[in-house]
């Protein structure tokens, strides 16, 4: 059997009293590239803020390659959604791409030559390289996406956490990002991705999470892409023509 | 007091020495952490701290019926982290938005100092005068020791920003990331909010309660302006602090002896002006003057477009048109005919215009840049 890469148990997370998430079991086999689906207010965002530590669960437990989460940070990267920060910040793209190396260098230690060079790289890789210099608010709401993908390759981890990285990008940026993640697949990664649009799931990923509040299915994409639970995720009778 | 006779005095008058060290180094300080705040969206968080630090100085007098400075800040500095730490604990463990949380707090601590303030006016003490200073500053009380003191605090803020400056950066550009990392973004939180509020209580003596913000914010949000890096951002905000605090205690020393702080107040927001109107990436002025130019450049593109639409059916791409036939075309004006001409892309003969191979040329690459420049 694959090594399980992400573990979560009873998970149960709660705003104001109202549960977000209820109960959920989760497990993310080693290497695949999941894509996250749900309604809006399904708590896509929040399964990952729980994992990552960002909220607080009511109740449950998350363990990266079975270990707890907090023995393992560095093994995990963070693309948060793009809306969660103030792009006028007084800094440029290569110095936030910089910031993915903070996490290894731990406390007061300052970035160096060779974390300025894994930010280069990293840039290349997502084809900002000519825009280091740029300051982040003259960047389209595409690049900056890519400066956040960018950041999060920096981390050099082995399980990738995004939240609606295509979202507000066009085509071009859509099909690099995608490129990006399946190379990242193709290393051996795990990519999990919280997405909305539904017409891709099959052609981007190979393994889904359907959640609305609590966890409808899990599984690959062959096997439980379905009309059946697309309609038990998002409530209405839902049909897509999925091209297989 | 002419300005000379000030410099003069600044180097050899004790008292105007003092004042003129103490408020410049209450502006450096200040500016270098009011760009923080001002970057975390906290710009009002210094307005309640120094309201909240009233009640503090009051109740420090009332214990100890001392007036020493020290005493008092200490009393201010108290009272400024309590209000500090009641405005968290609202945002975070009720519904109400931080505005809504700084207001109350603001007008709560401030109403009980003043409370406290005429209760201690009221007493049959002789030593109860003078404690009104903090409402608005008096910087002519500053004694040497209270600008060591300010120097201190202001080495070690400069010591922990250079030692904590990635964790600073990353918690004020992303906070949750910032967590991911594993960096304990609470207590990078808590030390920076710390040193405001101990700059703001150091600023209360000089500026006073009312005030006291505009120290914060000024220089920073003036900084922000003319630069695009956080590090040239803190420092020009530091500097733009100190040069308000010398140019404020100049003018108030030179004039009359027109109360310091608020002079200093007037000097900061007169930079926040000015870069506001001048600074080349983001004031309004070069704004407007791009937008004009950005205009004007479009407008004869598209006469250029057009003209570009009338010869490309032709063999000879520079057989002559009559200049009528533009006007009925909107985007057509004398003077965008004149640039075309200065850029030698048109000649004008009489009362006809014929397109240069040259002009024929940059309007077919109009086309080829997939309209990114039409």
């Amino acid at each position: 059997m694959e090594k399980i890469a992400v573990k979560v148990d009873d998970l149960t997370v709660a705003y104001n009293y109202k549960p977000v998430l209820w109960d959920i079991d989760l497990q993310i086999p080693e290497g695949v590239l999941m894509a996250i689906v749900g309604p809006n207010g399904a708590g896509k965002s929040t399964l990952i803020k729980a994992i990552l530590g960002i909220l607080k669960p009511i109740a449950g437990s998350v363990t990266i390659f079975d270990k707890p989460y907090k023995s393992q940070r560095k093994h995990v990267a963070y693309v948060p959604q793009k809306g969660s920060v103030d792009w006028d910040f007084p800094t440029t793209a290569l110095d936030v791409v910089m910031m993915g190396t903070y996490g290894g260098l731990g406390w007061i230690k300052r970035p160096g030559i060779k974390q300025k060079k894994s930010a280069l790289e990293a840039l290349e890789k997502v084809g900002m390289l000519s825009f280091k210099s740029r300051q982040i608010s003259q960047l389209s709401g595409g690049q900056q996406q890519r400066i956040f993908l960018a950041r999060a390759l920096v981390q050099d981890a082995s399980i990738y956490f995004m939240d609606e990285p295509f979202q507000g990008v066009d085509a071009t940026t859509e099909v690099a990002i995608i490129n990006i993640l399946k190379e990242l697949r193709k290393a051996g990664k795990t990519v999990v991705v919280v997405h909305h649009d539904l017409q891709t799931v099959p052609e981007y990923f190979d393994w889904v999470t359907f959640l609305n509040v609590k966890k409808i299915a899990t599984g690959a994409v062959k096997d439980i892409f379905n009309d059946d639970n697309l309609t038990k995720t998002y409530g209405i009778n839902y049909k897509v023509s999925i091209q297989k | 007091m002419e300005i000379i006779e000030f410099v003069q005095l600044a180097f050899s008058d004790y008292t105007l020495r003092t004042i003129t060290l103490g408020t410049a180094v209450l502006g450096a300080v200040t500016g270098m952490l009011g760009s923080f705040a001002v970057l975390r969206k906290e710009s009002l968080l210094g307005d309640a701290i120094s309201h909240a630090a009233l009640p503090g100085i009051a109740i420090a007098f009332l214990i100890t019926g001392s007036k020493d400075s020290h005493i008092l800040l200490i009393g201010a500095l108290v009272s400024g982290l309590i209000g500090t730490l009641w405005i968290r604990g609202i945002t975070s463990k009720t519904y109400l938005k931080s505005d809504t949380a700084l207001g109350l707090i603001l007008s709560l601590f401030f109403g009980f100092g003043m409370l406290l303030l005429t209760y201690i006016q009221k007493q049959p003490n002789a030593n109860q005068a003078g404690l009104d200073k903090y409402l608005f500053g008096q910087a002519a009380t500053l004694v040497e020791s209270d600008v060591w003191l300010m120097t201190l605090i202001t080495g070690l803020c400069l010591i922990v920003l250079l030692l904590f400056w990635k964790e600073f950066k990353i918690l004020l550009f992303d906070k949750d990331y910032a967590q991911t990392l594993g960096f304990n973004t609470k207590f990078i939180d808590i030390l920076i909010t710390s040193f405001i509020v101990l700059a703001i209580v150091l600023g209360l003596q000089t500026v006073g309660v009312v005030l006291m913000s505009a120290m914060l914010l000024a220089p920073a949000a003036a900084a922000r302006q003319w630069t695009n890096s956080l590090g040239k951002m803190v420092f020009l905000a530091a500097i733009l602090g100190a040069s308000a605090g010398v140019f404020g205690t100049a003018i108030s020393a030179t004039q009359n002896n027109l109360s310091t702080g608020p002079v200093i107040v007037l000097v900061a927001s007169i930079f926040v002006l000015f870069s506001f109107i001048f600074s080349p990436k983001r004031g309004l002025l070069f704004k407007r003057i791009r937008l004009i130019k950005n205009r004007n450049d479009l407008e004869t593109q598209k006469t250029l477009a057009f003209m570009y639409h009338i010869v490309e059916d032709h063999d000879d791409v520079t057989h002559p048109h009559t200049i009528k036939m533009l006007n009925n075309f909107q985007g057509y004006s004398r003077k965008g005919l004149r640039k075309l001409v200065d850029k030698n892309y048109v000649e004008v003969e009489g009362g006809m215009w014929s397109m240069t191979s040259k002009g024929f040329k940059a309007a077919e690459n109009l086309y080829n840049q997939n309209g990114k420049n039409v």
